[in-house]
């Protein structure tokens, strides 16, 4: 893969190299752009379809896209956030095709009908708010067979969120997108990004407890 | 405002702008001052910021690289429409 190696003089991880490369239609840049983002899209992809196999084929449609859109993107968004918002929309589509629908107004609003993150608060907290039943700290995750195993349930309770949050947790958290980033690909306001991103990690947080036999009460 | 003025109950909701930075330095103020005094609002902290970590190690945990051929395939569907 020697050749995916950006020209000397041309740094793309600075996104407006990227674009404009990508616009002048240099083969290295689109390398770039397929090494660095091939496996996150596959992940984010999985959340919308069943299998490993059709997740493969949306980012590989997600890819095609991107080849015929370079014309269009004249840099109104960043080229992350652009590739991420194309992968969606055809992601959503395979969805609904696959049975795995999330609904769109799920995607709008933070409301999505779903308890809030402190649906157990009364029984954790005293009338007074201090802990009841506080939380106990975890174990340490020395061994690698512990660290895995977190991990499997952290992901397991990623996908079981409702389809807004599990997009802004998958975005920020799993795929290191920027807040503004979330907003601009998932068209969300920046209180909506952030009440969802809550309510997203105080659910997996809260399985992760339960993983570990803490008292979540949920 | 005394420090009873904020309590734990608070604390589970404002933890992510918290992490954030999008809290009012008054709000940060008093926060910083609860933590300090409480062991198990810490060790919320201490949780929800190991949740994120988890969830960022995800990105490389179980996902297979990009097969040859497909990278080829597209790299050169990107120079066919070069010309």
């Amino acid at each position: 893969m020697s050749y995916a190696r950006p020209v000397a003089g041309l740094d793309f991880s600075d996104d407006n190299v990227l674009a404009k490369a990508l616009s002048a239609r240099d083969a290295d840049a689109f390398a770039f752009l397929l090494d660095r983002y091939h496996a996150p899209l596959v992940r984010l992809a999985g959340q919308y379809v069943p299998s490993r196999a059709v997740a493969e084929e949306v980012v590989q449609e997600t890819w095609l896209a991107v080849i015929q859109g370079i014309d269009r993107f004249e840099g109104r968004s960043s080229v992350k956030t652009w590739v991420f918002s194309i992968l969606l929309n055809i992601a959503r589509t395979w969805g609904v095709k696959e049975q795995r629908t999330i609904p769109l107004s799920a995607t709008t609003s933070a409301d999505d009908g779903g308890p809030a993150v402190d649906a157990h608060r009364f029984r954790r907290f005293r009338k007074a708010g201090t802990w009841k039943q506080p939380p106990d700290p975890w174990p340490d995750p020395e061994q690698q067979a512990l660290v895995r195993e977190e991990l499997d349930v952290v992901w397991a309770a990623i996908e079981d969120l409702p389809g807004a949050q599990r997009e802004v947790i998958t975005l920020r958290d799993v795929l290191g997108c920027s807040a503004d980033e979330v907003c601009e690909v998932l068209g969300l306001s920046e209180g909506n990004q952030r009440v969802l991103l809550h309510r997203a990690r105080s659910k997996v947080r809260g399985a992760v407890e339960r993983h570990y036999g803490g008292s979540d009460g949920r | 405002m005394s420090k009873l003025a904020y309590v734990c109950k608070q604390f589970v909701e404002d933890v992510t702008g918290y992490l954030e930075g999008t809290l009012p330095a008054d709000v940060v103020k008093l926060i910083d001052e609860h933590l300090a005094d409480c062991p198990h609002c810490r060790e919320y902290l201490r949780e929800m910021r190991r949740i994120v970590a988890d969830a960022g190690s995800l990105s490389d945990h179980d996902v297979e690289e990009m097969p040859a051929d497909l990278r080829n395939r597209l790299l050169d569907a990107f120079r066919e429409r070069d010309v």
